[in-house]
């Protein structure tokens, strides 16, 4: 990623970073240089042909978050589009969309000005068109689904037949957008686009890409982070059946062949010397012992209220708890794959990616060639959650391609999946909470031991505390009077990556499980003590209460049930869950139901934010109840869904989700779904247990 | 090597393939249907679930020469026009996320319906419980499949 995640999560910058429309004088070709004869496209975003229909290019990766078609009903809403005419084109990476990173839960709050906008200047292109057409006002003309309506005549003329004419007008710089009252198609529940594709095998994934003549590659690296191949015998590989060669890739092998499973045997067959460098020795036991040394010494100060840390030394009581969380792999469905077809002087690249902006620059580079020489496709995409943000495979398929002379596609393993991630860090919180006389907390202090996503990036200045690690422990909501959370950074050297939610997917755990310790030594109950410090917090309040009230909390559940509650920000949007769970005799632990409440500022499609709240709480609940990824010998242990399971369809509760936009700005809905999930089971576990649950996943001791 | 005859969606395919390659690689690379899709390679997941003979089976785990002369039939040949059901449903309940695991919830639960046209939750928690998914699709799974029951619309 050239942006680095910090501007989009913090202030939807990408917009400076080059999602500004490409303006073009009237009658030439727009950037997408797709303008057939007498077609409207004033604008990167969007086409209007001949025949009506409008075409929305979505320059975001359609991960089944539904992006694709929320971005669609941004243009269509201001354009006043038929939406059964409206179609949606997966836009190439190029200079016209600048940074096509999706992820930060951001594809619709940083284009939700843009492409409205890209509708707008259509809109108003038609209606002058229509205007001029008829030698009437435009005053007097208005656009409706598709037409332009002359109301004192009673004239009409749909987008297609104006679009010639449109096309030769000036683009207006600056069109009115609709005040969010007269959105009809915002707030609507519009069928997803992808979905048809999705149920009958024609969705065309990265995998499922074919190129004549291209051959199959599997790519053993080393078990162990940071080693590489130091001499390998291909003779047994290639005796393989319809294995063709066997490369150097980065510090890996390739096997190429004709088919994957000739592939990936051959693959097996490769014996390689491996050099397992520094990191051979590392286990995930020393890797908490380190951090609980660590967290000995003060870290360096995130926030501080009032006189932070300090402050305990006057309180009447104190509380102490030790929360950590594992290492987590994302293990999308699809597994990594990239198709490259490298020639001497062009390279097309097929790509499930969550940037393609950055696939486009890692292939330019490994192909050595100019990034207007290099085409890439993003395609249909097998689940991202943070994962796909990586170029390793974009690299590996375009030199693979570049050595054979042929097309290529590079396809990890599941085993390469779990063992070679970008992982979710491990952290561990040291937590102390200080009551007054009267049993209120007046103190709260969090020390963060973790490796930070960000620094192993190189995405901070000098000095700059980690953000990867601290957000969403920083940002306590509470009215505590003195607060103190510090950081300290410490990397084993796991290679980490974006994990749905990133730093919140821990520390909402982290801070909620230790608010309902606080509640307990204070002897509330922990949505009454969450209602009371809210106070000053009223978006937070109102999803609390209103999860609260769904859920019947208070009142009884059979014996061995209980219900615990949990509120997070992030990504600009509020979300409250309270779970009930059963634990049986033997611990274990089963989820019965899930009530959320959601507060996302304004909704563009209400059925889409059900839907990733359904999914977050889902992937969350995998990482709460079952996921560790755990290292020995410098290697991951895990290796496939066996030992590294997620929640099946028989465990999953029964959710209910209740929106309740604020009218706010536009939130996202990715990722805030996940954090409070671990924490709101973890409390119902200790409310069932009479155990406070502090480590995950719950069970893990 | 030698021919190996596959009965796929009532064609019958003669392919030069490695006997021994498992059925997903020939489906999708020989033959060229991608909607069924490797997940794990180990049975784990149902990404690659096809039905043999009417049985839903890991097409990752199965040889190609042990499905010869066995009706196999995938994602593709559900329906010629998406208007199984199962299908029309998964469209209603606007089901899939990603999509990745869809053709296999899918054939696994066409698998289900066949013997069993008005599963209850319990039916299809035991005969989906194996087919991952990662986005999450399981309570809208759930009620596609009961809506299937009824006919596949609303």
């Amino acid at each position: 990623m050239s942006a680095t995640r910090r501007d989009f999560l913090k202030s939807g910058a990408l917009a400076g970073a080059g999602l500004v429309i490409a303006f073009h004088a009237p009658g030439t070709a727009p950037a997408t240089g797709l303008a057939a004869k007498d077609t409207l496209a004033p604008n990167s975003y969007l086409r209007v042909a001949p025949d009506g229909t409008v075409t929305v290019m979505i320059a975001r990766s359609e991960l089944g978050q539904g992006t694709s078609t929320a971005l669609a009903m941004l243009v269509a809403e201001e354009l006043e589009a038929d939406w059964g005419k409206v179609r949606i084109e997966q836009a190439n990476p190029g200079p016209a969309y600048g940074d096509m990173s999706t992820g930060g839960s951001n594809s619709i709050r940083s284009l939700w000005k843009p492409m409205r906008k890209a509708g707008a200047q259509a809109r108003e292109l038609l209606v002058g068109a229509a205007a001029v057409r008829w030698k009437v006002d435009r005053a007097g003309c208005r656009a409706a689904s598709g037409e332009v309506v002359h109301a004192a005549s009673g004239r009409r003329l749909g987008y297609g037949a104006l679009a010639a004419a449109a096309a030769k007008l000036p683009v207006p710089a600056d069109p009115a957008l609709k005040d969010r009252k007269q959105h009809h198609i915002i707030g609507t529940t519009p069928a997803r686009f992808d979905a048809p594709a999705k149920v009958d095998g024609s969705a065309r994934f990265g995998a499922d890409v074919r190129v004549p003549g291209m051959l199959y590659a599997s790519v053993a690296q080393c078990p162990v982070f940071g080693g590489k191949a130091a001499s390998f015998d291909p003779a047994a590989a290639l005796q393989v059946p319809g294995v063709v060669r066997v490369e150097r890739v980065g510090d890996g092998l390739a096997v190429l062949a004709r088919s994957t499973w000739a592939a990936f045997r051959g693959r097996e067959a490769l014996r390689v010397t491996w050099d397992e460098g520094p990191l051979a020795t590392l286990d995930s036991a020393g890797i908490r012992a380190k951090f609980a040394e660590l967290a000995q010494q003060p870290g360096q100060t995130t926030r501080k209220e009032g006189r932070g840390a300090a402050a305990l030394a006057g309180a009447a009581r104190t509380l102490e708890a030790v929360y950590e969380v594992p290492y987590l792999a994302h293990t999308p469905m699809e597994p990594m794959n990239c198709t490259a077809h490298a020639r001497p002087r062009a390279c097309e690249v097929w790509v499930p990616t969550q940037s393609g902006s950055g696939a486009h620059q890692a292939a330019a580079r490994a192909a050595g060639l100019e990034s207007g020489a290099v085409t890439v496709h993003m395609t249909l995409i097998g689940g991202g959650f943070g994962a796909r943000h990586r170029q390793d495979c974009v690299v590996q398929a375009v030199l693979l391609s570049k050595a054979a002379g042929v097309p290529v596609q590079v396809i990890w393993t599941r085993e390469d999946d779990v063992q070679h991630d970008l992982y979710r860090p491990a952290t561990y919180n040291l937590l102390r909470a200080g009551f007054d006389a009267t049993g209120a907390p007046i103190v709260w202090t969090h020390r963060i031991v973790a490796p930070g996503i960000a620094t192993q990036m190189g995405f901070l200045k000098e000095g700059e505390p980690d953000w990867s690690s601290f957000d969403g422990a920083a940002n306590l909501p509470y009215a505590i009077p003195n607060i103190e959370v510090e950081l300290i950074t410490h990397d084993p050297g796991i290679p980490l990556g974006w994990w749905r939610s990133v730093a919140s997917s821990q520390n909402a755990y982290v801070t909620e499980c230790f608010l309902d310790e606080v509640a307990a030594a204070a002897g509330r109950d922990p949505y009454e003590l969450r209602r009371e410090l809210l106070r000053d917090k009223p978006r937070h309040r109102a999803v609390l209460e209103l999860a609260a009230q769904q859920a019947g909390w208070g009142t009884a559940l059979p014996a061995g049930q209980a219900r615990g509650i949990a509120v997070h920000e992030s990504f600009g949007s509020f979300v409250a869950q309270v779970a009930e769970v059963e634990v049986a005799g033997d611990g274990a632990v089963r989820v019965k139901r899930v009530v959320c409440a959601v507060d996302c500022g304004t909704m563009v499609h209400p059925d889409l934010v059900r839907s990733q709240m359904e999914g977050g709480i889902i992937y969350g609940l995998s990482a709460a109840l079952k996921s560790e990824i755990t290292i020995e010998r410098g290697r991951v242990v895990q290796g496939n869904f066996g030992d590294y399971p997620m929640l099946t369809l028989d465990e999953c509760p029964t959710i209910e989700v209740h929106l309740a936009p604020s009218g706010d700005p536009v939130g996202g809905i990715g990722e805030p779904g996940l954090p409070p999930i671990a924490p709101a089971v973890a409390n119902a576990v200790a409310k069932a247990t009479g155990k406070p649950v502090r480590r995950l996943p719950i069970g893990a001791g | 090597m030698p021919a190996i005859r596959l009965i796929v969606n009532g064609r019958t395919h003669a392919l030069d393939v490695d006997p021994g390659t498992p059925l997903l690689w020939v489906l999708r690379e020989t033959i060229g249907l991608t909607g069924t899709k490797y997940g794990c390679g180990a049975g784990l997941c149902g990404a690659c679930t096809v039905l043999l003979d009417g049985e839903p089976a890991r097409s990752c785990q199965i040889s190609a020469l042990q499905v010869e002369d066995v009706s196999i039939t995938t994602i593709e040949g559900l329906s010629p026009d998406r208007s199984h059901p199962l299908q029309t449903a998964w469209l209603a309940e606007q089901v899939p996320q990603c999509g990745y695991c869809q053709s296999g919830q899918i054939m696994t639960a066409a698998a289900l319906l066949a013997k069993n046209p008005a599963p209850t939750d319990a039916d299809i928690d035991r005969a989906l419980s194996a087919n991952l998914c990662r986005c999450g699709t399981y309570p809208r799974i759930r009620r596609a499949i009961h809506l299937a029951a009824k006919g596949g619309t609303r």
